[in-house]
């Protein structure tokens, strides 16, 4: 499965036009129940195909309710264990909770700089039309030093 | 207004462009950021479409743990050595040079851009630009803390091409070729997974990158598990089968990736194997490599490539050995690896090596996790078990899978041949690729893909300002391009009320009920799992039939809702992809991938023959393949 959504926590986010786990999923998984018509739960999300669901948490992590978990997959994995993320702007926390209740917590760097905060041609040449046909550079000029002698011709 | 439309009446929205760039994975990003550079007051029109959301889209979504090219102190000369090592001789090495001559300013733009790196001890805090030390887990690969590797390296390239160059939730499923030239890209169709409207693109040249294909073999796991691939589950094979609709040649299709990784979960083993040392061994508790790794020596199997190192499918072959003699199942012994990593360390230290274990999960396969904290395992007080995977087709990781493509004409000695003017151009004339979309050059990894996007890009800014005053006309009119891509659809609503359960009908199939059907016959007859990825002659000419067939059925697979129409032309892909993958392993008579795949009545390398690349073409009007020899040549000394 998969992700689930939690029916206490989820808000559909506030009834806009889609929620924040159906923009992010990469495999179109996620829907918002608007009229409650497929799962009895009007104005909440849910996975409407759970058995293609990668586990990759795109959703859990960016849900701003905390309302989605993942239940390994039930073909595999034996009840009641959970891994649950908490991602910040810097870093994430995991708490990894085992079947026989063991507990572990760890927390991991994400980024260096702040979300939004990319300049991606700061500091960067422009490039130069004339060099369009060098195969030996890219705009920012970093090629690898090429040693010719390792060439057979 | 667009209550107008509804669903099986779609808006078209028809748009002319310079250059279209298909996908949003590493490979997109990277075209994302070059080409910007180079189209800087050209005027020259750009856009970027992706079915899913660039933040976490592709291969990277979920994340890494590392990144695995990055040559630093390394000459690029050996990162060729070693991946024609590893693709058992048979690579385009001028267009792996070229990779690993500009992924190094790739990577340190990541850095730039946020992404954390290991450094080495006394280096923390200095950049890989100015010469700090990483972390390698490899010769090639550097440790990163990658969970939002994609998100930020998507966040540049969002920056760098303008939020309003960007076009999310819409899937590519046709390239349509020029009206005066058969040889030529003019268009592409495709259609919004969010709302009724379908788009049609016209332009000059096009970068097809929506990575390799996953899910065109059963997978191991067939319930719920079935999302648990190792590569991500929704790479369809695209890249591929647009490309060979489309008149392109393929090469080298019959090569394909069968990872051996953590049971069930598919994490990774990389930083295991090389970071911490980790052993494996039998059921019996042997180093069956050890043991009887010989048998890599005869020659008259492996040729050559048994002597040194041996290269991932030999590893596999040993692997699976075991497992068919009964002597399964594979254990890595994680609990011995950090009992001795442990023993030279602090407690602090040994708490630090704890986490990076378990980050290498979280990063990238957060499943694996999910399974050992399911089955109470903690590596270092329980090993745990390895598995080959099912198959995978792909051009970027360790396969060279993938499409024909032109390369640099620098490199001393490169043939002629093998470079028709653009850097990154299929045979088919403004179609451009790269990541996993190349063929014959694996091992570029997430950094090699960006890198490889930019190289194309550069050259598609090149050939768009040749080609300034040439307007594309498509063969295909826009009401033959809206029948063919909303045909699931039609046939839907056509058929629906035909019987009383909506899934069972005559008139047409699911696009679930089909993937079953081509994962059924790709694992019985083309070496999947089933047959211990064993076929022969017989068994390919088996699956040639029934692959014809159910090439015809695609035409009638249904689509309830646009989810579904993703689904259905998710998986007409991945049926052109295992046919590709088909023909190539009934041309080419040897087994040249040990571990990967056997032909059981050609069960030995034979570079006398087969040393060579082998293309393929497909002939979308008469549905027919043409399949051929073409020379290889080593360039880098030995």
């Amino acid at each position: 499965m998969p992700t689930y959504v939690r029916t206490d926590k989820c808000d559909g986010c506030k009834g806009q036009d889609k929620t924040a786990c159906m923009y992010i999923c990469p495999h179109d998984l996620m829907l918002l129940d608007k009229d409650g018509s497929r799962t009895g739960h009007a104005m909440k999300a849910f996975n409407q195909e759970p058995e293609q669901c990668w586990e990759c948490y795109s959703c859990v992590k960016i849900c701003p309710q905390n309302a989605i978990e993942v239940r390994h997959y039930a073909d595999v994995v034996p009840l009641g264990a959970s891994v649950q993320p908490l991602r910040g702007s810097d870093s994430i926390m995991w708490t990894i909770r085992f079947r026989n209740g063991n507990v572990k917590r760890f927390k991991f760097p994400i980024r260096t700089t702040a979300e939004g905060s990319i300049d991606p041609y700061r500091g960067k040449p422009p490039a130069d039309r004339a060099e369009i046909e060098r195969h030996d550079l890219l705009f920012t000029r970093g090629t690898h030093k090429v040693d010719p002698s390792q060439f057979i011709a | 207004m667009s209550e107008q439309y509804g669903f099986g009446n779609p808006e078209v929205i028809e748009e002319e462009l310079d250059i279209l760039i298909i996908g949003g994975g590493m490979a997109a990003c990277g075209a994302a950021f070059e080409i910007q550079r180079w189209a800087e007051g050209t005027g020259l029109k750009v856009k970027l479409v992706d079915k899913a959301a660039m933040s976490r889209s592709g291969a990277v979504a979920m994340g890494l743990s590392a990144i695995n090219t990055y040559m630093g102190e390394n000459d690029p000369a050996d990162y060729v050595r070693y991946v024609r090592s590893d693709l058992m001789g048979i690579v385009r090495e001028d267009l792996v040079y070229d990779v690993g001559r500009h992924v190094d300013d790739s990577v340190h733009n990541f850095e730039e851009w946020g992404l954390p790196v290991w450094k080495q001890p006394g280096d923390e805090g200095k950049p890989l630009r100015d010469g700090g030390k990483p972390v390698r887990s490899g010769k090639w690969q550097i440790m990163i803390n990658g969970e939002s590797y994609k998100w930020i390296v998507a966040e540049a390239a969002k920056k760098a091409l303008g939020q309003d160059r960007i076009q999310e939730r819409v899937f590519i499923v046709r390239l349509v070729t020029d009206k005066n030239d058969p040889n030529r890209v003019a268009g592409a169709a495709g259609f919004s997974v969010r709302e009724h409207k379908l788009y049609i693109y016209r332009f000059k040249c096009c970068l097809l990158v929506c990575g390799g294909a996953v899910n065109v073999f059963r997978p191991r796991s067939v319930g719920e598990g079935t999302g648990r691939a190792w590569y991500p589950v929704w790479n369809a094979g695209s890249t591929y089968a647009m490309a060979a609709e489309c008149g392109a040649e393929l090469t080298m299709m019959e090569n394909r990736f069968v990872p051996a990784r953590f049971k069930d979960g598919y994490g990774p083993v990389g930083a295991w194997f090389l970071l911490f040392k980790a052993k494996v061994a039998n059921g019996m508790g042997e180093d069956y490599g050890t043991l009887r790794g010989a048998e890599l020596k005869d020659a008259k199997r492996f040729g050559k490539y048994g002597q040194g190192v041996p290269g991932t499918c030999l590893r596999n072959h040993l692997m699976l050995n075991e497992m068919k003699e009964g002597r399964g199942p594979i254990i890595m012994d994680t609990v011995t690896a950090m009992k001795n990593l442990a023993a030279k360390m602090t407690p602090k230290e040994v708490k630090h090596l704890e986490a990076e274990a378990w980050e290498d999960f979280l990063d990238m396969t957060i499943s694996q996790c999910g399974i050992w904290a399911g089955e109470n395992i903690e590596p270092d007080k329980q090993p745990s078990e390895i598995m080959p995977t099912e198959p995978y087709l792909l051009g970027s990781h360790a396969g060279c899978a993938g499409i024909w493509v032109s390369g640099p004409t620098d490199l001393p000695g490169t043939p002629k041949e093998w470079s028709w003017g653009y850097n990154r151009m299929t045979t088919v004339k403004g179609l451009f690729t790269a990541g996993d979309g190349v063929g014959a050059s694996g091992h570029k990894f997430s950094s090699g893909s960006f890198t490889e996007g930019r190289i194309a890009a550069k050259a598609m800014v090149k050939f768009a300002l040749d080609n300034k005053d040439w307007k594309p006309e498509m063969l295909r009119s826009k009401d033959e391009l809206v029948e063919e891509v909303y045909r699931p659809v039609k046939n839907f609503l056509q058929h629906k009320d035909y019987t009383t359960a909506i899934d069972v009908n005559p008139h047409y199939i699911t696009p679930k009920m089909l993937q079953f059907r081509l994962q059924k016959i790709m694992d019985e007859y083309v070496a999947g799992v089933a047959t211990w990825y064993q076929t022969n002659a017989k068994m390919l000419e088996m699956a040639e039939k029934k692959l014809v067939m159910i090439r015809e059925d695609a035409q009638k697979m249904r689509a309830k809702d646009l989810h579904e129409l993703l689904r259905a032309w998710e998986n007409y892909h991945r049926i052109l992809a295992a046919e590709a993958h088909m023909r190539h392993i009934q041309y080419r008579q040897e087994t040249r991938y040990p571990g990967y795949y056997y032909r059981t009545d050609y069960n030995y390398i034979d570079d006398e023959n087969w040393k060579c690349f082998v293309n393929s073409r497909y002939d979308r009007d008469t549905g027919a393949w043409e399949l051929k020899k073409v020379p290889h040549k080593q360039l880098i000394k030995d």
